[in-house]
């Protein structure tokens, strides 16, 4: 059955964002110009004192952020992805990771899906270099829902952690109003022949590829892993025990991603035959997001596929 | 929480001993930049024991403690030195500097939770930013508290440290003072054979902040200057400190090459002997 279509997970965090401010009055903002696009501009009209836009300079925007959570505030930062993580990389390092400040950093536009304004604005290497930096949390939620869930989640816990959101709307996987525990996957469909891993928007995918499985006959589990860092280990070992073998999807390059992480808990602890669908090791192009998706390979027919590839290793 | 303002005469002799414990502790640790931090020790004494900063050794982290943040980490000797005549920490604990386990890292380490340091510096550029941090956080609590960075000239180099410039002013962020530690001289050579930044109070001024200039070794010019940028409203203030990298220790001042050097123990006892120890 397909899924109904919700709205962008930025928009989400936006929302989420602003009734976290209600509630907890350290939560502060610090902008690099692009408010209205990573949707910090609800944030900001209700609360323009806890908010600062600083102009197009992320170095500045993550650093700001560290002073303001060594006097006790909860900063939010955000831009796109690729700015966040690739301008301000020694930033996170040195003004937040390092000091182990309680900054939360959220990278909108993520992935190629944003399409048309093409790869200088997509975010494709975040998820890596965010979970490069010790002690960061990462988390990569599927739908409004989850993203509600994972900023609010984000908010309360102690310690650096980044969010990743994106553009366009996307099908909506959860129920309103449901729970997200950081570092513990999500089981949407049970089965005993192949586990799917995937998260954001590779987790709708994931499910219409269960159905398109299920009708070879072939039984697929379904993680949900938003949290890329820590790594829900123990649902890995159960997935491999169970099932024997196991496909990770997410919409991100091949290296250092969600697959890199499954994959070296997988080595460690419960070697399985292993599939990946993601970017692999090149930059897209401008276009129609649907159409990139299909192009790079990143669609539940992908997925399909990668499972039947991987169960002929098992 | 006041503390006791020392006379001139008496900062003198606080920053010869400064001097000492720098020499000495680098000597001990076998490396370490002692030459940058001697070229800020009358500003860090003025601070600290000129009745600039507001702090209490024993309350260290008090809410509405005056900030002093160290962005060009490299010269923490200095920094460290001062704190331990302070009343920081045990002025013993200078001799632990870069030992395994010792909260004396080689560039300072907030997560260490040393009593005194407010951040993680050593990557050049980024100390300006996390002063305005801790400026608008003074500013949502309504505390009265001052921040002060000491960068170097060097590190105005660093495209952040501009970043920082103009948000400073956009925000009318008046409780932030920088220092420009400006002995012109950084890890390969004189600052005007590797990129000349002069003249680079006018670019401060263009900026938008309070501009002062001052010579970094006089302590009456400098105790003067803090006066001064403590009146400022409205706009961010900045010191620039025409200082002698290696001040006290004339092989030092002389050579370059001892940006990242320590004396060696025989080096180190002609150092202590020109400063009359």
């Amino acid at each position: 059955m397909p899924l109904k279509m919700g709205k962008a997970t930025r928009d989400a965090f936006g929302e989420a964002l602003r009734e976290l401010g209600r509630e907890n009055p350290n939560i502060v903002v610090v902008d690099g110009d692009v408010n209205n696009s990573t949707r910090t501009e609800y944030f900001a009209k209700e609360f323009p004192d806890r908010f600062w836009n600083v102009g197009i300079a992320e170095s500045n925007m993550v650093s700001i952020a560290g002073g303001l959570a060594a006097c006790g505030k909860v900063p939010f930062v955000a831009s796109f992805a690729c700015f966040i993580l690739c301008n301000a990389f020694d930033q996170l390092r040195m003004s937040v990771a390092f000091p182990e400040m309680n900054v939360k950093v959220v990278g909108s536009h993520a992935g190629i899906s944003i399409g048309e304004d093409g790869p200088s604005q997509m975010g494709i290497e975040d998820v890596a270099l965010a979970c490069a930096l010790p002690g960061f949390t990462v988390v990569v939620p599927a739908d409004e829902h989850a993203t509600r869930a994972a900023t609010r989640a984000i908010a309360t816990h102690n310690g650096p952690c980044y969010l990743r959101v994106g553009r366009p709307n996307v099908p909506v996987v959860y129920e309103d109003g449901c729970h997200l525990t950081l570092g513990k996957a999500i089981q949407l469909r049970d089965g005993k022949d192949v586990t799917i891993i995937a998260n954001g928007i590779m987790v709708a995918a994931a499910l219409e590829a269960t159905d398109l499985l299920a009708d070879q006959g072939i039984s697929a589990r379904l993680l949900d892993m938003h949290t890329v860092k820590p790594i829900d280990e123990e649902a890995i070992v159960a997935a491999a025990r169970d099932t024997g073998a196991m496909v990770v999807a997410e919409e991100h390059l091949a290296h250092g991603g969600l697959g890199s992480v499954v994959a070296t808990a997988a080595a460690r602890l419960c070697p399985v035959p292993m599939g990946f669908v993601n970017l692999g090791d090149v930059y897209a192009e401008s276009g129609a997001p649907a159409d990139l998706l299909k192009k790079y390979g990143l669609t539940a027919v992908d997925i399909v596929r990668e499972v039947q590839s991987v169960l002929q290793r098992k | 929480m006041e503390q006791r303002k020392l006379s001139v005469p008496e900062l003198k002799e606080k920053c010869r001993l400064l001097r000492k414990h720098i020499i000495e502790m680098t000597t001990a640790a076998g490396s370490g930049h002692p030459s940058s931090a001697l070229s800020m020790v009358e500003i860090l004494a003025t601070l600290y024991f000129g009745g600039v900063l507001r702090y209490n050794a024993k309350d260290p982290w008090w809410r509405e403690r005056d900030r002093l943040i160290l962005s060009k980490g490299h010269g923490c000797p200095g920094l460290y030195a001062t704190l331990a005549e302070a009343g920081f920490f045990p002025i013993e604990d200078l001799m632990t500097l870069r030992q395994l386990g010792s909260p004396l890292e080689g560039h300072p380490s907030y997560r260490r939770k040393l009593p005194g340091i407010e951040a993680s510096t050593g990557s050049l550029g980024e100390g300006l930013s996390i002063g305005i941090g801790h400026a608008l956080a003074a500013r949502l609590d309504g505390l009265g508290y001052r921040v002060y960075v000491i960068l170097g000239d060097g590190e105005n180099d660093e495209g952040q440290v501009w970043e920082a410039a103009m948000a400073a002013v956009h925000h009318k962020v008046d409780n932030l003072t920088a220092i420009v530690d400006f002995n012109h001289r950084q890890q390969t050579g004189e600052m005007w054979d590797v990129l000349d930044i002069r003249p680079l109070a006018d670019k401060w001024r263009a900026f938008g902040w309070e501009t002062l200039e001052i010579d970094g070794h006089d302590l009456e010019q400098v105790a003067d200057a803090f006066a001064r940028v403590r009146r400022v409203t409205g706009k961010p203030q900045v010191i620039i400190a025409r200082t002698v990298k290696g001040k006290g220790v004339s092989f030092m001042e002389a050579d370059f090459s001892w940006h990242g050097r320590a004396a060696k123990p025989e080096e180190a006892r002609k150092a202590l002997a020109e400063l009359g120890f």
